[in-house]
């Protein structure tokens, strides 16, 4: 944790505590896990009302990316796109998730409207949201097995049945 | 309660009926459908959440219902005909459209994205292509032809979307002579697509690094022949529609949302400029060349289905504003990009050189490499915020490509809108939203 301090005070930019990116002129904050809520709350006083987009990423497929700031890169990463109507800019909000606890806190409370995102992120990515009014699958039937944007669910793996054809 | 983990079975999506609810299970219920915090759904008291269960009904409204605007589902709670829950249920037209965009190249993409919102397909290919291009940091360096072109292009498509709200609006409330209007006006726009693109809809017009051709001979005389014969209609429709007290009665006050409310949800489009927020991403984040353009912003101030359709009606006005600009202004030149990298060589070329050839081989299968990086990109589609997350891990297929669809977050507007409204309004709540499931889904 003190090599993580000790890059961030390095860094360029730091807003509630955690170091800002630029990525191709977009402002990206990364926020540790136990940070992430309280820095969305506090995202939101300052200005950020609107949550506009909840989305996962999995990065099983590259082991070995980097991040910088002193942070350890997960499998899962959660991203969170804010946005200002009265200042008019956008902040994205990067959370690093670890696969074998893929669990983070949710929005809710905060942001009502990442209900429906944060169902979906738990359906493509088995990233389950704690506190989530209705942590059920959005997309996907019921009693699908698995979640179809980890990348080692396959493509098309599911055998499709000619009902009545003619063999 | 069971608890949910990853990689369970995680129960069914119904409501549950309450006797099977305890009280602070009913109150997580009805917070998250509407989609407020539980402090929040507390104070609503005016609807009756303690009504008798012998005296409610849940009935299932959809995916096969006409007025749905395709496989929506709604669980609506009734008493007598009063709407106390509402769930909607999506995912029956879920084809897994992010994943197969990680398995097309960013040359084929925008054959993908096209299909999301089938309405206005140039806005998300429009969306795609300026998220690649800002990855491949070419952003700054579209000719100045194309930018307009895109513009051009995305308005007449606002256009046509706008006009099948108002025969789809029209048909759900039972105006059907205002359907078939609608469908004729679209359908002109939608010839001129045809006469540009090869194609009604699904374009993959709008690629990245520019458009796929130029725009043809007589092009011009096309738009202003629609631009010409659409006011006095749109008059006509005014008269129809707008000035009828039938259709203000069956509007007004139907489907009320507050600003906060709406912003809380995070809606944006139509529904959230109904609550009297001015917001519209090409007046207050400009792309393209909308920071040179002369239009209005068309605010509502009520928050109800009355506002949304008057709004839309307008901001076709405003598109034909824009669309008049853009063809003052259209310059000559190049149509996309000249950069080897990621634009194919031209037709002629390929007869006479072998390396065209090769290279032409080469960018259509093996498509170009993008460099590492993520990137979110969002524009205004007729329906409001839509906007593309790339993550690119330096090979020429996207690691992870994610549309924020305007549609999908609208959609959960809809329980707090028929809260206590009737059955009968509940079609024109959905109508209002105007979704397309399609995008919903993806």
């Amino acid at each position: 944790m003190s090599d993580a301090v000790d890059t961030m005070e390095n860094a360029v930019e730091t807003l509630h505590g955690c170091p800002v990116q630029d990525s191709h002129g977009q402002r990206v904050l990364h926020a540790s896990r136990d940070q992430y809520v309280s820095v969305i709350k506090a995202l939101a006083d300052e200005g950020y009302e609107m949550c506009v987009d909840l989305t996962g990423a999995d990065y099983l497929a590259m082991p070995q990316r980097t991040i910088g700031f002193g942070i350890q890169p997960e499998r899962f990463e959660l991203v969170v796109n804010l946005l200002s109507l009265s200042q008019r800019k956008r902040i994205r909000v990067r959370v690093q998730v670890p696969a074998d606890d893929a669990t983070v806190p949710t929005l809710f409370d905060i942001h009502p409207g990442t209900e429906a995102h944060e169902r979906e992120t738990f359906d493509m990515f088995g990233i389950v949201f704690t506190g989530h009014p209705d942590m059920t699958r959005i997309l996907m039937p019921e009693d699908w097995d698995g979640h179809p944007l980890r990348k080692d669910y396959s493509q098309g793996s599911i055998p499709v049945q000619f009902k009545g054809a003619h063999s | 309660m069971t608890i949910i983990s990853a990689g369970t079975a995680e129960g069914g999506q119904e409501l549950l009926s309450r006797s099977e609810l305890t009280a602070k299970e009913l109150l997580r219920e009805v917070g998250s459908v509407l989609r407020l915090s539980e402090a929040e759904a507390a104070l609503l008291a005016e609807v009756e959440t303690d009504a008798p269960e012998d005296q409610t009904m849940i009935i299932n409204m959809g995916p096969q219902h006409p007025s749905t605007h395709g496989v929506l589902r709604l669980m609506l709670e009734l008493q007598g005909e009063t709407v106390l829950r509402c769930k909607p249920i999506i995912g029956y037209l879920h084809t897994g459209m992010e994943k197969t965009g990680e398995a097309l190249t960013y040359m084929q993409g925008g054959t993908n994205v096209t299909r999301m919102d089938y309405l206005s397909p140039l806005n998300n290919e429009l969306v795609f292509s300026m998220a690649v291009e800002k990855l491949l940091g070419i952003d700054g360096d579209i000719p100045e032809r194309a930018v307009w072109m895109r513009m051009l292009l995305s308005e007449l498509n606002r256009m046509s979307s706008h006009l099948l709200f108002l025969a789809t609006n029209g048909m759900d409330l039972g105006a059907v002579s205002m359907m078939l209007y609608g469908w004729r006006e679209r359908e002109e726009v939608l010839r001129f697509f045809q006469k540009v693109t090869g194609l009604r809809m699904n374009h993959n017009f709008i690629r990245p690094g520019g458009l796929a051709a130029d725009l043809p001979a007589g092009w011009r005389d096309d738009v202003l022949a629609i631009l010409e014969g659409l006011p006095s209609r749109l008059e006509e429709y005014d008269t129809l529609m707008t000035g009828q007290p039938i259709w203000r009665e069956r509007l007004q006050g139907v489907g009320v949302i507050t600003a906060q409310e709406a912003i809380a949800l995070g809606a944006t489009g139509p529904i959230l400029r109904s609550t009297g927020v001015a917001w519209d991403l090409r007046r207050d984040m400009p792309y393209l060349h909308y920071d040179k353009m002369e239009f209005d912003v068309i605010v509502g101030q009520y928050g109800d289905a009355y506002d949304r359709y008057s709004i839309r009606f307008n901001e076709i006005r405003e598109s034909m504003r824009i669309v008049y600009q853009v063809l003052e202004n259209m310059p000559s030149g190049d149509f996309r990009i000249q950069n080897k990298k990621v634009t194919p060589p031209p037709r002629a070329r390929i007869d006479e050189s072998m390396e065209a050839l090769i290279h032409h081989f080469k960018i259509f299968t093996e498509g170009f490499k993008v460099p590492e990086g993520e990137v979110y990109v969002a524009i205004e589609s007729p329906r409001g915020e839509i906007g593309c997350y790339i993550v690119s891990d330096g090979s020429s297929n996207p690691y992870r490509m994610h549309v924020r669809a305007p549609s999908f977050v609208n959609i959960q507007t809809m329980p707090h809108m028929m809260r206590g409204g009737l059955v009968a309004d509940a079609v024109a709540v959905i109508s209002s939203v105007d979704p397309v499931l399609g995008e919903v889904d993806r």
